[in-house]
């Protein structure tokens, strides 16, 4: 059960399709450093279980990869999209957001953290040069955007 | 932070493989052909050829991220083979099924209540804004939090006997590199019994509709077929993690049992066609023609003597009454076979947790060394096939898998097939509704692209429309 004011951060992609890591490789840096009040999760995709986890959260925080963004990578806030299409395995980030709010009633501050790769659908460990420096520009993002939206930390 | 605002990624476009149907109208705008095509990312047996058989059943994981727990397990049962183990110590084997169960439990749920429910409860014709998981919610929100809850308690079995929920370690070659201790056993075993009535419910709704549209369920992409699945040694019961290879015919008629999975190769033929990246394999002494056959949820309840738990047995032999005790060769009881498949998956799951082998120490074998390694299971969809040949550095130099969603390529063709005559015929337009009832045919199948086509699973679908001169008159397509 997450604290009150706690942040989750779910990196998702699959590090066997080279760039598609960029998710599970920022949250396992991030896991490594135990930030107070941070709690990570890394998963391969978004799927309904998502929601739970999410509504218990204060904030979450997605972290995905992504092709063809006009920066090396990019935070905003996100909002439910109870519309979403829902034809495959996995979901949107917004359409967690719209789960966890219908399943729950819960409505977290929900953002994106995307950040920019060009690697992808090659079976392939590893990420591109790019894509690394991305990863590095996303970090010093995520640190400024802590900064100024600090996570409560746990009570004891 | 400024006003909520989207950023636009395109996960599609990005590494997903994706399915394209394209329906062939002659010149009096009649049916004549249907193919289900897939665009695929290939690699996969390249990226795993001179890694070291250690680390084989991590690393095919990253094959798909929607069933990776049959992958880990379909290639460390191939690497037992390998290190020469035949006979698991009993808390592998048994740390093993359980992570299996898991694994198959939430992955049908996701399927039930996720992907298929919308068209169960609301119609295959039911507006897209209408045909959704939200809608389901609204309706239900009980059934919604229960679904979640049932995913939620699968991943926990999975994390507790693989380690983690993504690359999993659990199962190494020769057996399993962990127990289950008492506290995450506790814990499980406090779930258990709210998931078996759950469980309950959830096979009485499928059943229900089976039932109840039982016309629709009789003329929708349903067909003759052969049906294959591992069936338990010796008295041919229902198992998901080891047995022998069985198979049947439309009528019920054995084609060929008792055989020893190994000897696959033997029995099966991967056919390739032109217009398909997909493999269509069949049955070899039939033919290509007569041989083709279905794995899955309802193959196995086809070919399954009897189940081995009491409610999921009960429930077996309820089904099979439906038919006269003849093979069901419809496409959409199997989201009945998938809840039958769910009640047993839990029934396993408390029994595993009761034993207390869970908690034993001797956790790996030894054995004499051989070249070529076979291991085969069945995965949520159907039967999977991981075969593999190391070299004396241990490393691989060989990888043939052949998944669920590729044994179904002809099944998942003639039910695109079956649909566009009785919807599409006569149109030059593709509807909203025509576009949804070839996926729910498709999607009967729980086909994971992802597998399939070595690359992410979502099931982006495009379908065309052609006449009889070769012109696409009509396009439409559906991102996941």
């Amino acid at each position: 059960m997450a604290e009150p004011g706690e942040l989750l951060v779910i990196g998702y992609g699959n590090p066997g399709r080279g760039d598609d890591g960029l998710g599970p490789e920022f949250a396992r840096r991030l896991a490594d450093q135990a930030v107070p009040g941070v709690r990570v999760e890394i998963d391969y995709q978004l799927t309904v279980d998502h929601a739970l986890a999410v509504a218990e959260a204060g904030r979450v925080l997605f972290v995905d990869a992504a092709m063809g963004l006009d920066k090396p990578c990019k935070l905003a806030r996100l909002s439910p999209d109870h519309g979403a299409a829902l034809d495959s395995h996995s979901l949107s980030p917004e359409a967690v957001l719209a789960l966890a709010e219908l399943l729950y009633g819960q409505r977290p501050e929900g953002s994106l953290l995307a950040i920019g790769g060009e690697r992808f659908g090659e079976v392939s460990e590893g990420l591109s040069p790019a894509a690394e420096r991305n990863l590095d520009l996303g970090q010093a993002m995520f640190r400024a955007w802590l900064a100024d939206n600090p996570a409560a930390p746990p009570r004891i | 932070m400024g006003e909520p605002r989207l950023i636009e990624i395109s996960p599609v476009t990005r590494v997903e493989g994706h399915g394209k149907v394209t329906i062939h109208l002659n010149d009096r705008n009649e049916v004549d052909e249907a193919r289900l095509h897939i665009v695929e990312f290939r690699g996969f047996e390249r990226f795993i050829r001179g890694r070291l058989l250690w680390e084989v059943p991590v690393i095919v994981q990253r094959l798909c991220g929607i069933c990776p727990v049959s992958h880990h397990l379909a290639a460390a049962k191939a690497m037992d083979m390998i290190v020469g183990v035949d006979v698991l110590p009993p808390t592998a084997e048994k740390m093993r099924r359980l992570m299996h169960y898991g694994q198959v439990m939430q992955s049908h749920v996701l399927h039930f209540f996720h992907l298929a429910a919308p068209d169960l409860l609301f119609g295959f014709g039911a507006p897209a804004e209408r045909r959704n998981i939200f809608e389901v919610i609204r309706e239900n929100p009980e059934l919604g939090r229960r679904a979640v809850a049932m995913r939620r308690f699968g991943q926990e079995i999975i994390e507790a006997t693989a380690g983690k929920k993504i690359h999993g370690t659990g199962a190494v070659p020769g057996g399993i590199n962990r127990n289950l201790d008492i506290a995450t056993r506790d814990r499980l075993l406090a779930q258990v019994e709210e998931m078996l009535l759950w469980a309950q419910d959830a096979l009485a709704l499928a059943r229900g509709y089976t039932l109840d549209h039982a016309d629709l369920v009789a003329n929708f992409a349903a067909f003759p077929s052969n049906h294959m699945a591992l069936a338990r040694a010796g008295d041919g019961a229902l198992d998901l993690y080891h047995g022998q290879l069985r198979a049947i015919d439309a009528g019920g008629g054995t084609i060929f049992e008792g055989v020893d999975y190994r000897r696959y190769h033997d029995l099966l033929v991967e056919d390739v066609r032109p217009w398909s990246y997909m493999k269509f394999p069949f049955i070899r002494d039939l033919g290509p023609e007569a041989g083709w056959y279905r794995v899955g949820p309802l193959a196995r309840m086809n070919v399954a003597a009897f189940i081995d738990t009491p409610l999921a047995d009960a429930a077996h032999r309820d089904m099979k009454a439906a038919t006269g005790g003849r093979p069901n060769n419809t496409a959409l009881a199997n989201h009945w076979a998938r809840m039958i498949e769910v009640l047993h998956c839990v029934e396993k799951i408390r029994d595993l947790l009761h034993d207390t082998d869970l908690q034993g120490t001797d956790l790996i074998a030894t054995g004499e060394r051989r070249r070529e390694g076979i291991g085969v299971i069945e995965a949520p969809r159907g039967n999977l096939i991981h075969h593999y040949e190391v070299d004396e550095h241990d490393q691989v130099t060989f990888c043939n898998l052949i998944v669920s969603t590729t044994h179904n390529n002809e099944g998942m063709n003639r039910a695109v097939k079956d649909v566009a005559v009785r919807y599409l015929g006569g149109q030059e337009r593709i509807s909203e509704g025509m576009l949804n009832h070839v996926e729910v045919a498709i999607r009967a199948f729980d086909p994971c692209l992802s597998c399939a086509t070595h690359a992410l699973g979502q099931m982006p679908l495009q379908v065309e429309l052609i006449d009889a001169g070769g012109r696409v008159i009509d396009s439409r397509t559906r991102n996941g």
